[in-house]
């Protein structure tokens, strides 16, 4: 009966592999094909040129820049990120002080307005929370520098996005504040399906708000995280990150090179110098990136399933 | 998300492998070698086939457009009944001035078909139509995304316009085109050579923006030398206007006005070796002057408070409401900031101030030259459509109808006798006027687009007037980066002729 197994599975698979196949699978090796040409991108015109866009890939420095700006990107965004997420989540959904003739487990007063609160940037496209942002940050009429001058604060100006030292903490701020909300609303979902009763075991043997977090929320929560980590991740390398370093920050990339990232970089080479199958090569190392990432995470990451 | 991906790369990896080493090896088993071969082959046949059809399908030359016939109203032999495609970029100068052109041409040919479209986005349009081989008649490559020149001229996918700078002018029989048009156009759409391969129609005067009416509230006029450029600056800051600002976050704003002063200081031979990227060309004393003169205004505080981290919009607004006296910019800026503009501003240009009388070129020598390039493609079905489209453009009529619409001259010389100028505008035409021969123009924006903007732009002059390089490391970082270009095989490389 195996066989009949088989093609009644590959009936049903057929169509959405093919499709997947055409639609994901196939740019790959397209765009990887091309990174061994010189394809300018504007002439149909094109040869092999074996691996010399790697070659000159190692001897880049602007790409070496970008590569250690996306690393940081993937490992300290979702660091803060989830870690705020987890936090919020865990005030609005367990933190809160006993109130009488409530529920035992409740979240912080007002919790159900901080739900919305947290979630509303997820509302908003990048593009316009980058724009946004760009004018708060504005050194000269901002909002943060009047802020800074209306408390009078007035020696404190910094430059912001014109400061390489802040430009990369100051795009990576934005990306948070815009993200944050949708982990809170990702664990606070995980937290809901976690029983009450182990919350009421831990109040009655005395457990502060510090030790039900650590010994019961975050075990049970794990799953969670980690596949919330790897989406931050992912997010932090590719597209977020683009939107917000090219519609902020200067050049674009910084104030010298300051916060040029991977997927810029592939950008500016495809679209700006003519050099598409550079673009590709630098592609290819980003998809390499992405799945180290990836198969990093989820090892370090690998512990037992706990069942409730 | 992560999984997927990870799984389909292996598995190339993994037919890559069997494909190349099927034949020899004995462990893969008899059933394992078909199917995978078969697997192989599903994935590399249509590979080939559809990369083929994708990237290389350069289109024949069966379906270009017959010639016309030649005639004096039609110089160009333009097909009559043969469509044209124009496609135009809709930036800050709109599209009215071309559709009005095109009007002209559909009266010209009335059996031809005019297709034209105006975009912002003229690289993601037209890329995949150069790729096909089946680009439009007309371009005007323009914008954010502009194609690169270099690589479309190098990847021969341009037309020469020397027919269309030969042809007889719109206006008057007696004149070639080419002998209309301002001086530095043609050459400008040179690379290398003969051919000519773009055609600006605008011209831009590029320099130092200023409202007079400020200058006459500090009872100063504009500076000439260094030490007046100074005392001006001093004078403003006594009433808390800074001296300059610019556009922080785009710093390749600066050499608008720092560019031409280097030519005045040192002569246009050093433009010239900084273009050829000459080794040593950016040590050039008179390069290290101006870079010090420039510093000095940070150094003093003449710069406004903030404006490294300002776009350009920003530092113009800044300027527009009075905050500081002095913007490098080009003439662009009175249409795009029309709106912040105060009425009674009185915008003017000026000519960079230079170092002192030792300079090599007078007060007034002045960067100006062609904007919004036009190009016809290679494999453009109706070429000559495309030109003769242009030569109308070039003509007194259109000309001036883009002067009185969009504050801009255009290529053509003439074109503003019976229109009111605006006041920048006019003031344009006055430092035109002025320079006389003394105009220069520096070819590293268009010829390496990289190394102008993103190197010697932000990393080097941004870095220097935010304070945070001084002018002799400047200056190192700099010619490390033209060495650098110099040595790029990736780029093509152009020497002034």
């Amino acid at each position: 009966m195996q066989h009949g197994k088989y093609r009644f599975i590959v009936g049903f698979l057929a169509l959405p592999l093919g499709l997947y196949a055409l639609f994901v699978v196939w740019p790959f090796i397209q765009s990887i094909y091309y990174s061994f040409t010189d394809w300018t991108g504007l002439s149909p015109e094109f040869k092999m040129v074996g691996l010399d866009n790697y070659r000159r890939m190692l001897d880049d420095d602007i790409f070496w820049k970008s590569l250690q700006h996306s690393l940081m990107f993937a490992v300290a965004l979702p660091l803060v990120t989830i870690s705020l997420a987890l936090f919020f989540a865990f005030m609005i959904n367990v933190g809160g002080r006993r109130r009488k003739g409530g529920p035992v487990i409740s979240g912080v007063r007002g919790s159900s307005f901080y739900k919305i609160v947290y979630f509303f940037p997820q509302v908003l496209s990048i593009a316009i929370v980058a724009l946004l942002f760009a004018f708060a940050y504005n050194p000269d009429s901002g909002a943060i520098n009047s802020f800074f001058r209306g408390v009078g604060l007035d020696g404190l100006q910094p430059l912001w996005l014109g400061d390489p030292d802040l430009a990369l903490w100051c795009v990576m701020a934005v990306l948070v504040w815009s993200t944050v909300g949708f982990f809170v609303v990702l664990f606070s979902a995980g937290m809901a399906s976690i029983p009450a009763d182990l919350y009421e075991a831990a109040l009655l043997d005395g457990a502060g708000r510090a030790a039900t977090f650590f010994r019961i929320t975050l075990p049970l929560l794990w799953d969670t995280v980690q596949s919330g980590w790897v989406y931050m991740g992912i997010l932090a390398l590719g597209a977020e990150s683009f939107a917000v370093v090219q519609i902020m920050t200067t050049g674009p990339g910084g104030p010298d090179y300051s916060t040029t990232v991977m997927v810029l970089y592939v950008y500016q080479k495809a679209f700006r110098d003519g050099q598409a199958a550079y673009a590709t090569t630098i592609g290819v190392a980003l998809l390499v990136v992405t799945l180290a990432f990836a198969a990093v995470v989820m090892r370090l990451g690998r512990r037992e399933r706990l069942e409730y | 998300m992560g999984s997927h991906s990870e799984n389909i790369g292996s598995e190339n990896i993994d037919s890559d492998k069997s494909g190349s080493d099927e034949n020899g090896s004995v462990g893969v088993g008899r059933r394992d070698l078909i199917r995978r071969s078969a697997a192989l082959g599903l994935i590399s046949v249509p590979t080939m086939a559809f990369l083929s059809a994708c990237a290389s399908s350069g289109g024949g030359d069966e379906d270009k457009a017959k010639a016309g016939k030649k005639t004096a109203k039609n110089p160009l032999a333009v097909n009559e009944t043969a469509q044209m495609e124009f496609v135009l970029f809709d930036g800050g100068f709109g599209k009215e001035y071309a559709e009005d052109a095109v009007k002209i041409y559909e009266k010209g040919f009335p059996d031809a078909k005019v297709k034209f479209a105006a975009t912002q986005k003229i690289q993601s349009t037209l890329q995949p139509r150069f790729n096909q081989g089946t680009p439009p008649d007309l371009i005007d490559n323009s914008g954010a995304e502009q194609m690169d020149m270099g690589v479309l001229v190098g990847k021969k996918q341009l037309a020469d316009l020397t027919p269309l700078l030969d042809a007889v002018s719109y206006d008057d029989p007696n004149k070639k085109v080419r002998d209309t048009l301002r001086p530095g156009i043609v050459e400008m759409g040179q690379f290398d050579g003969d051919p000519v391969w773009i055609m600006y129609y605008a011209y831009t005067v590029y320099g130092v923006w200023y409202s007079q009416k400020a200058l006459d509230s500090l009872d100063a006029t504009y500076p000439q030398t260094w030490d007046e450029m100074l005392a001006v600056c001093a004078k403003a800051k006594k009433k808390g206007i800074a001296g300059w600002t610019y556009a922080g976050k785009y710093p390749y704003y600066l050499p608008f006005s720092l560019y031409p002063m280097i030519g005045k200081v040192g002569g246009r031979e050093v433009l010239d070796a900084i273009d050829n990227l000459e080794p040593n060309a950016w040590n050039h004393p008179a390069v290290k002057a101006c870079f010090e003169a420039y510093y000095e205004l940070y150094k003093k505080g003449y710069v406004l408070r903030g404006t490294p981290g300002l776009d350009h919009i920003q530092s113009q607004t800044a300027w527009a409401k009075g905050k500081a006296l002095f913007i490098p910019n080009g003439s662009w800026v009175e249409n795009e900031s029309a709106n912040v503009i105060p009425a009674d501003f009185d915008l003017a240009v000026s000519a960079p101030t230079g170092i002192d009388s030792s300079d090599k070129m007078p007060f007034g020598t002045i960067w100006a030259s062609g904007g919004e390039p036009f190009v016809v493609p290679a494999k453009a079905k109706n070429a000559a459509g495309g030109m003769e489209q242009l030569r109308i453009m070039l003509g007194e009529a259109s000309s001036r109808n883009f002067t009185s619409k969009v504050k801009s001259l255009t290529a053509y010389n003439g074109g503003t006798d019976g229109i009111t100028l605006t006041p920048g505008l006019k003031s344009g035409v006055a430092a035109l006027d002025k320079a006389g021969e003394n105009v220069v123009n520096p070819r590293l924006q268009d010829w390496y687009v990289q190394l102008q903007k993103e190197k010697i732009g932000v990393s080097g002059l941004g870095e220097m007037m935010a304070g945070r390089l001084t002018p002799a490391e400047a200056i190192k970082k700099i010619q490390g980066y033209a060495d650098e270009a110099a040595k790029d095989t990736a780029i093509k490389h152009y020497k002034h002729q």
